[in-house]
């Protein structure tokens, strides 16, 4: 038993530390919750150290319940990071936005260890306590910014959206033990392999976890909630929730499709390759039309995810089956920091009410503040793949490990939807690198504005703002930028970028 | 050690040590910045000769070659690759020869944001150099699309009115092939087991059928680099917007990274392929060369007229590639080179006059001759040089082209018809049409404009980045042969591989 926990130890550590925190927060004083923020950043550290150093043969704990791998070590690792990136991002932003509340960083915490439960699931009940774990906390960190309508309809729209999925993985669960006879992975492999399990039934289970799954990683079709809640959800929790939960969708997909069903390839295979293309051409095609950043990431988050799915048409072909989970998780990992990094710089130019999320408002950051766009400019051709970055090695290992597998169709679907990709990205960049032009129809300034130092009445973000909002506010999102002196935000970007930077 | 300092490290990193220093000054030091961009530069020209020096012109293989392990993963190796032959000196030189040219030229013509532009610039030579020195796929697929970057900002920071269309499309474009080609690299190397150029080309082993396909997604991404017609629509936007220096490398250098493609890859690699299709792109480049004529004739602004004129020059270029025999591919060679030197020396010439007037329409100058008669004479020996008039380079390289593909059109060629070289030969009476009426517009005639009575002739600074080149246009001209002997050995290499598989043509 005591061998288990120590198998566990790193998941023990964060869900253990999240029930702690939430009394020794309790005697900390309202001033001072900065302290919460940084235990729990503690907490993730030495969660993160004990990942590294449990390292070593893959062993299962508690009656083959949970695995610990390197495939679940990996994970863990992204995990972590993406909880410490989270914390790093949302201290001071939830400040600014007037929410913040301590509760946030234990329930991130309990989210980061539903997660890493997921990486280490061996069985399928496990994958759905896990699931429940993770997504749990993130309902109610979606719905954060109680006193904005936005940001409820994104918790309502998450938790009903997601309860539903949850029942579809339950109901697929159950199909696949009343056609194998066991939840667990191994065993159902077996079952598979002995010729004893009913092929309908499983297949129709198989479908229905993948379904739910999809939900969680947002494929198209089921990724009708993505662009809402990571609109209405504080800044902060999205860039979260797009990172990990969708790494912890990817790790029960990967786990459980490409361990327990490769049997069943001629059947799933289509279903996949179809999610696949359709998640990368919708995601990216409907990129093109937004205006708002946060949308624009949901649905370019929603592409990657059709990317990472073409690593799972391997299905079947073993050799080539380890090369494409490798691809997907370096993947995952290379989305990890340019995705953090993209929203790092979002969460630092967002502003009260949710303004200063247009693509207009970051016109002329190239001119105040260089370093920002600049890192801008590197994660946005990360996420395109444009080589020397991280990302384009992420796509090329992917589209590797694709071809390998003999799908030249969907590979040139890839590409192409990358082209589409270049362009929406580098509508970000231009807006970052250029000064605004103003637009035919809009007004010319006021003479209200001669009070803002510099006279550019260019940059403010929507026409008829400059009288009202603005000069309330005290200006646009770079002039707040450059009024928030705040020191864990900086330090936040200041991390961040260098880091991704250098990895990209 | 032998690593950082091996010559062709060097040639392609040290812009990028220039690149580190600029990062640490300030925006306003824009005369140091651009003294240290220029000084940067010109060694890495140096170095480029000290590589020369060192090269065999008579050796046809690889030289000087690095070559180290990099990337490992699950039994590929990608390695950090690099190595020289006479295919690709003459484009190193090229390039190291028109950089520290262009940043000459930006002296005054760039003010703003002077840091960020050098920045580039010095980014851009890294990877044009890397393209032509590379021999891992890899490796010189991460050079070929991060030149897109800095090119990208250059067009889309200091171009001009339509900047970001221009910029973009160019991106698109371009990334639109060499993702293709991507795909084609990868298959090559799950194939082959390395991505290394040598050991592919020695496997030699890919069916025929399939050369095809993968014949045709490299030349997605170089055809459309080059351009060929009916690819090139992104070429006249970019070069309009770009400024000056932008143009002078966009058209000096950029272009022969597609032309170079095809001949480094797609003839060495495909050579079944390549000998199947020949009589196409053949046709796509005789189209090329009598279109971009065509519409050169009628423009307004003397830059997209320049613009057009390279989508004939380099159309040149394919049908001496793809006439496949040692004469076409050397005179192909040559004609990079030669368009290099003269459509950039016209790309800063236009830049000055546009410098001093900022507007670029033919109609708005006339009779310069009369109060600038050194600009005048200098434009008047490049627009010669474009036409190719003999005794200048651009001569010595179409006639070379010419020959071979005439020499292609006979039995057994690759080309199979003289109509090829026949209909070529026409797009060098086009040209002398279109040149000899831009200079005729420029320069002749009543100087009735008021405007241009004011304009001062070149300054020292002007007449320092013209002369080298006026200097090569002569040199080609009258004595190519050190031209041709440092390619020769190589060509004659790739043409004996080349003419196996036209011998099993039926």
């Amino acid at each position: 038993m005591w061998a288990d926990r120590l198998i566990m130890l790193p998941v023990t550590i964060v869900a253990s530390w999240a029930i702690l925190l939430t009394l020794v927060d309790l005697y900390i004083p309202d001033d001072r919750k900065g302290i919460t923020a940084s235990l729990s950043a503690l907490g993730l550290i030495i969660a993160l150290l004990a990942n590294w150093f449990g390292g070593g043969q893959p062993q299962t704990a508690f009656f083959g319940m949970a695995v610990a791998d390197g495939f679940a070590s990996f994970l863990n690792t992204i995990f972590l990071l993406s909880g410490l990136f989270g914390i790093l991002l949302a201290y001071n932003y939830l400040h600014r936005q007037n929410i913040a509340r301590s509760e946030y960083y234990p329930l991130m915490l309990f989210s980061i260890s539903g997660m890493m439960l997921m990486g280490m699931a061996a069985d399928l009940i496990m994958v759905f306590i896990a699931l429940e774990l993770l997504s749990i906390p993130l309902y109610v960190m979606a719905g954060f910014h109680r006193d904005r309508l936005d940001s409820e309809e994104a918790a309502l729209k998450y938790f009903l959206l997601g309860a539903f999925a949850g029942g579809f993985v339950v109901y697929g669960i159950a199909l696949v033990y009343g056609a194998s006879g066991s939840t667990r992975i191994a065993t159902i492999l077996s079952a598979v392999e002995s010729g004893s399990a009913s092929p309908i039934l499983l297949t129709l289970g198989a479908a229905l976890i993948l379904v739910g799954l999809g939900f969680k990683v947002a494929a198209v079709p089921f990724h009708m909630w993505t662009p809402d809640v990571y609109q209405g959800a504080p800044s902060s929790v999205t860039a979260f929730m797009a990172v990990g939960a969708k790494a912890a969708g990817f790790a029960a997909l990967l786990r459980v499709f490409l361990v327990a069903f490769p049997t069943l390839s001629a059947q799933l295979i289509p279903l996949l390759w179809s999610l696949a293309a359709l998640t990368m051409t919708v995601g990216n095609v409907i990129a093109i039309a937004q205006s708002n950043i946060k949308r624009l990431l949901a649905y370019s988050s929603i592409a990657h995810a059709g990317y990472i799915l073409m690593a799972t048409v391997t299905l079947g072909q073993s050799r080539v089956m380890v090369d494409a989970s490798g691809a997907a998780l370096f993947y995952l990992f290379a989305y990890l920091l340019t995705n953090f990094g993209a929203w790092a710089i979002v969460v630092l130019l967002e502003q009260q009410e949710g303004k200063g999320l247009n693509l207009q408002d970051y016109a002329g950051l190239g001119k105040k503040q260089p370093a920002l766009a600049a890192a801008m400019t590197v994660f946005m051709l990360s996420l395109t793949g444009v080589p020397p970055t991280l990302g384009f090695l992420g796509k090329f290992y992917l589209f590797r490990a694709v071809l390998e597998g003999g799908f030249v169709g969907l590979a040139v679907i890839g590409v192409l939807t990358s082209l589409i990709s270049a362009y929406y990205y580098l509508r970000v960049v231009d807006h970052h690198v250029h000064a605004r032009r103003r637009t035919a129809g809009q007004p010319r300034c006021s003479g209200a504005l001669d009070s803002r130092a510099d006279g550019d009445c260019g940059d403010c973000p929507e026409p008829g703002c400059n009288a009202s909002v603005s000069m309330g506010n005290s200006g646009n999102a770079l002039r707040r930028k450059i009024k928030f002196p705040s020191e864990i935000h900086s330090t936040a970007v200041k991390v961040i970028s260098p880091t991704a930077v250098f990895f990209c | 050690m032998d690593l950082i300092f091996h010559p062709l490290t060097l040639v392609t990193f040290l812009p990028l040590v220039g690149v580190l220093i600029i990062l640490f000054l300030r925006e306003e030091q824009k005369t140091i910045i651009r003294w240290l961009a220029l000084g940067i530069s010109l060694v890495t020209f140096i170095v480029s000769l000290v590589i020369l020096a060192q090269f065999q012109a008579n050796n046809p293989d690889l030289q000087l070659v690095i070559r180290r392990v990099w990337i490992q993963v699950a039994g590929w190796d990608i390695a950090y690759h690099l190595g020289v032959d006479g295919l690709s000196i003459l484009l190193v030189l090229l390039t190291t020869f028109l950089t520290p040219i262009s940043i000459l030229s930006t002296w005054t013509a760039v003010e703003e944001r002077v840091k960020e532009f050098m920045i580039f610039f010095l980014l851009l030579e890294v990877g044009m150099v890397g393209v032509f020195l590379a021999l891992d796929l890899f490796l010189f697929y991460i050079f070929w699309e991060f030149t897109l970057v800095p090119m990208y900002f250059l067009i889309g920071i200091w171009g001009g009115p339509r900047r970001m269309y221009a910029a973009i499309k160019f991106f698109l474009y371009t990334m639109a092939g060499s993702i293709l080609m991507l795909l084609a690299i990868l298959w090559l190397g799950i194939q082959g087991g390395t991505f290394s150029l040598p050991e592919l080309v020695a496997q030699g082993n890919i069916p025929a059928g399939i050369q095809i396909w993968l014949f045709l997604a490299f030349a997605a991404a170089f055809a459309i680099k080059v351009p060929m017609w009916p690819l090139h629509s992104w070429l006249p936007d970019a070069h309009v917007e770009a400024p000056t220096a932008g143009s002078v490398i966009l058209a000096g250098v950029l272009l022969k990274m597609g032309t170079y493609g095809f001949l480094r890859f797609n003839l060495a690699l495909f050579p079944q392929a390549a000998v199947q299709l020949a009589p196409l792109m053949a046709v796509l480049a005789v189209i090329g060369i009598l279109y971009g004529a065509a519409v050169s004739f009628p423009q307004k602004d003397v830059k997209k007229l320049v613009a057009y004129s390279s989508v004939s020059h380099l159309g040149f270029v394919m049908l001496g590639l793809f006439a496949l025999n040692p004469q076409g591919i050397q005179g192909g060679i040559l004609q990079m080179v030669n368009h290099g030197i003269s459509t950039g020396a016209l790309f800063l010439i236009v830049g000055m006059i546009y410098e001093r007037r900022h507007t670029r329409d033919m109609d708005a100058f006339g009779g310069l001759w009369k109060i600038m008669p050194l600009y005048g004479a200098l434009t008047l020996i490049v627009a010669l040089s474009s036409m190719g008039l003999p005794g200048l380079n651009g001569f010595v390289g179409e006639f070379t082209i010419l020959l071979g593909a005439w020499e292609a059109g006979r039995a057994g060629g690759s080309l199979g018809s003289y109509f090829y070289a026949g209909f070529a030969a026409i797009g060098v009476i086009l040209a002398a049409i279109y040149m000899l009426t831009m200079f005729q517009k420029l320069f002749l005639g009543p100087l009735d404009k008021e405007e241009n009575r004011q304009l001062k002739d070149l300054n020292w600074r002007e007449i320092v980045t013209l002369v080298p080149m006026i200097i090569l246009i002569f040199w080609i001209g009258l004595y190519p042969r050190p031209f041709f002997s440092l390619m020769a050995p190589a060509v004659d290499k790739l043409v004996a591989n080349l003419s196996l598989s036209l011998a099993a043509l039926p």
